[in-house]
């Protein structure tokens, strides 16, 4: 019944697919939190430049993102992140597409969660003098941190699904696997079956898992 | 300006916050600097590759405005059929029976889990070989069947949660001068919840717009799809056509999004409401948390 | 009273979103003369073979053959309606009849041929690749498995690399032939592959004009036919107006104007029936 797999790399496309979800979601996270950063800093023209940084971001689709990586750093500004492997390069730009459009929403998850600690803890902290990078690493972020696990969560599973948008410039992730084989091979509702079963099975358990992690790691107040 | 995070900056700090912004803008100009000396290096600024933008309506007639129409159709289309599938999915699950909840979970969750793209391939690919639908018309259905299937189970929490903010005080009293279930939700709970989850909905909206972009990916004629042959047109300004675009996309969702946030502030001001309003806040896929 | 004003501004901008797009659903055919209308399906992107042009008008050499064999079968210029045929949809549109026939850079092709009749060959082209003009290094197919190639998501030009001409070169995959000359022109791609009368509307564009060349390898035969419903009576009589462009010599002038600037070293007419394997 599913001799129809025969020839093809599931496994290595849903391995791929794995790769870019955990690089960029650690890419995301590191960015995001710089710019969550520069958003309630102090400084007005970076205040204004994560602003806009946001804004302009998650009001852009996804796929003109990650072809605009390709097109337009690559082919046009001939940026090709260290790799001369046509591959490489086109996976490191889906990574760095994912990174930048992701963030955005970690960004705002952030904030909201930096809203949940209440005001005393960061004027206790400044009237100890610390400086605003120390409030905001030592006292503010790990609390907001640990608030905001859940709505990160939901982040982490959307971008396992956005993934699949890498396709569009030639990554070999499930979704252009999928796509191959629809058009090669007869099976169009156990091919699909399969591809479904395997992101469930990806997105689903993160979901439960950091679901319990969430509860755990909330601050009781 | 003050903010519980840092102090209200003296002398020293704002002397030290001059010099973040002098090198953040430094670096800002460098980097600009480069990629505008790159790309009139690669002659992508000539105004040849520009000028059909500004002094040609033809490029807006008969490339950007229809496929702009084709977003905006294929997203409207969506959000109508998704919005009364989702309320249904997020009723039901309410339910107080196991048969009709439990279901109604597994649908909600699963099309959650996949993504929309695998939906449209799966949609198109179905639509060709079991139905009979003329290929004009195919990446249409397809495309907003995805949006459907997916958004419907989004907007499915969207609803269950705007239902569940709603005081407990509102279904009690309902119960107490005995309403039935079904009366309690339909003259109680949904009026009500509608308004709180108005500017979920919105931005939820913004979401099923920048979706239909992947329907380029299946030929759907949409705005993003215009780029090629818009860019064999005018001789291959593909990083002109690119950067217009893409700036139509952040006016329209913008403005949506600005909306949505007018909304919500709006509503949370609002003295009559019972002060449960979901947030507009973004999330990659917008699932309301 | 406030809360009444939110919802009512929440209908009108969904009311505004639905009208919108109810205009923009309505737009038919420019309903001409009420005469009899033959539907013909070409590609809307291939400059050269069939392209949409700014005007809403199109050009090419798929769509001046198409045109002439239309006019031969009793209709104007006017009295065509043009689809646009993408790849994959080609055999389901004749199946289906929602064209009359299909002129789109349709090679002839036994698995083809199972499922629709094919009038022709008008036009042997052979898969060939795009270099830059001072590139010298492509010889034959083989000098091709160190370059990087590129070409679009699941054409059998992509296959054809892969499975047999140069299984090592680098393929970088787009859904559109135009995206790859951007890369082709900054030299982050090496070649551009598909097939040669393709490549020659590519390298004729204005814009172009003295970038690129074809390495003229001629790998593969297309043999590019019209393609109609299985069984359908057309087939005889497209395959008569087809012998009469040629006799006529108006073939050759379409083949001069669209291939013309590209120096395309094109392929004399074929002989109707005659498919080139």
């Amino acid at each position: 019944m599913f001799d129809f797999l025969e020839g093809y790399d599931l496994l290595g496309a849903f391995w791929v697919t794995v790769q870019l979800t955990a690089l960029s979601a650690v890419g995301s996270l590191i960015w995001g939190t710089l710019l969550a950063g520069m958003r309630v800093g102090p400084v007005p023209l970076l205040r204004g430049f994560g602003t806009a940084y946001v804004n302009v971001v998650r009001n852009i689709p996804l796929v003109v993102i990650i072809v605009f990586t390709s097109l337009g750093l690559y082919q046009t500004l001939g940026v090709s992140l260290g790799s001369d492997i046509v591959n490489t390069t086109n996976f490191r730009l889906a990574v760095l597409g994912l990174v930048a459009y992701t963030s955005a929403f970690v960004c705002e998850a952030l904030r909201s969660g930096i809203n949940t600690v209440p005001v005393g803890q960061a004027e206790a902290a400044r009237a100890l003098g610390l400086s605003f990078g120390q409030v905001l690493t030592l006292v503010v972020l790990p609390q907001a941190f640990r608030s905001v696990v859940g709505p990160l969560t939901s982040v982490l599973i959307a971008l396992t699904k956005n993934t699949t948008v890498a396709s569009a410039i030639g990554v070999a992730e499930a979704a252009a696997l999928m796509k191959d084989m629809i058009e090669n091979e007869a099976q169009l509702i156990l091919i699909s079956a399969v591809f479904a079963f395997g992101f469930v099975c990806l997105t689903l358990p993160t979901g439960l898992i950091l679901g319990w992690v969430g509860k755990k790691a909330a601050v009781k107040r | 300006m003050s903010s519980v995070l840092y102090d209200t900056p003296g002398p020293r700090a704002k002397r030290r916050n001059i010099l973040y912004s002098v090198v953040f803008l430094v670096a800002a100009a460098a980097v600009a600097w480069w990629v505008l000396s790159q790309l009139s290096d690669k002659n992508q600024l000539d105004w040849e590759k520009w000028k059909p933008f500004f002094t040609d309506s033809r490029s807006w007639t008969t490339y950007l405005w229809p496929g702009l129409e084709n977003t905006l159709k294929a997203a409207a289309i969506s959000m109508v059929i998704a919005l009364p599938l989702g309320a249904f999915f997020g009723i039901a699950r309410l339910s107080d029976h196991l048969s009709v909840r439990i279901p109604s979970t597994a649908v909600v969750e699963f099309f959650r889990a996949i993504p929309v793209l695998i939906l449209m391939i799966f949609a198109n690919a179905a639509y060709s070989q079991f139905s009979n639908l003329s290929s004009d018309e195919r990446p249409l259905y397809a495309v907003v069947t995805g949006l459907v299937l997916y958004n419907s189970s989004v907007l499915a929490e969207v609803v269950r949660s705007g239902i569940q903010a709603l005081p407990k005080g509102q279904s009690e009293a309902a119960y107490a001068i005995g309403l039935r279930k079904g009366q309690t939700m339909r003259s109680i709970l949904l009026p009500q919840s509608v308004t709180a989850m108005l500017p979920a909905i919105v931005s939820q909206l913004v979401v099923i717009l920048k979706d239909t972009a992947l329907g380029s990916i299946i030929t759907y004629p949409e705005l993003l799809a215009a780029i090629r042959p818009m860019s064999a047109a005018y001789g291959a300004n593909t990083i002109a056509c690119f950067t217009i675009v893409a700036v139509i996309y952040v006016i329209v969702n913008f403005t949506l999004t600005t909306f949505a946030s007018w909304l919500e502030k709006r509503l949370r001001r609002g003295k009559k409401s019972t002060g449960a309003v979901l947030s507009a806040a973004p999330t990659p896929d917008g699932a309301a948390v | 009273m406030k809360r009444r004003k939110v919802t009512a501004a929440a209908s009108v901008a969904l009311a505004l979103a639905v009208t919108a797009t109810a205009c923009g659903g309505s737009k038919n055919d420019n309903g001409s003369s009420g005469g009899k209308k033959i539907t013909i399906g070409i590609k809307f992107d291939q400059p050269g073979l069939g392209q949409k042009t700014p005007d809403g008008t199109y050009t090419g050499f798929d769509v001046d053959v198409a045109t002439y064999v239309a006019k031969q079968l009793g209709y104007k210029a006017s009295d065509i309606q043009w689809k646009e045929a993408k790849s994959a949809d080609r055999e389901t549109m004749l199946q289906r009849g929602d064209v009359d026939f299909i002129a789109a850079t349709y090679s002839i092709t036994p698995e083809r041929e199972k499922k629709v009749d094919f009038a022709g060959p008008y036009l042997l082209a052979h898969q060939d690749v795009l270099v830059r003009a001072d590139d010298n290094s492509i010889k034959s197919a083989k000098d091709l498995n160190s370059k990087k190639l590129c070409s679009v998501t699941g054409s059998t030009s992509a296959q054809n690399i892969r499975d047999t001409l140069a299984p090592k070169a680098q393929l970088q995959n787009y859904g559109g032939y135009s995206e790859c000359l951007t890369g082709l022109e900054n030299k982050a791609i090496d070649a551009l592959t598909t097939d040669d009368s393709i490549l020659a509307g590519y390298a004729a564009q204005s814009a172009f004009k003295g970038k690129f060349k074809l390495a003229g390898l001629k790998m593969t035969n297309e043999n590019y036919g019209i393609g109609v419903k299985k069984g359908s009576p057309l087939k005889a009589k497209i395959n008569k107006a087809l012998e009469k462009m040629v006799a006529d010599k108006s073939w050759q002038k379409a083949v001069e104007a669209n291939f013309g600037p590209a120096n395309y070293q094109y392929e004399p007419a074929p002989k109707i029936g005659n498919v080139v394997k």
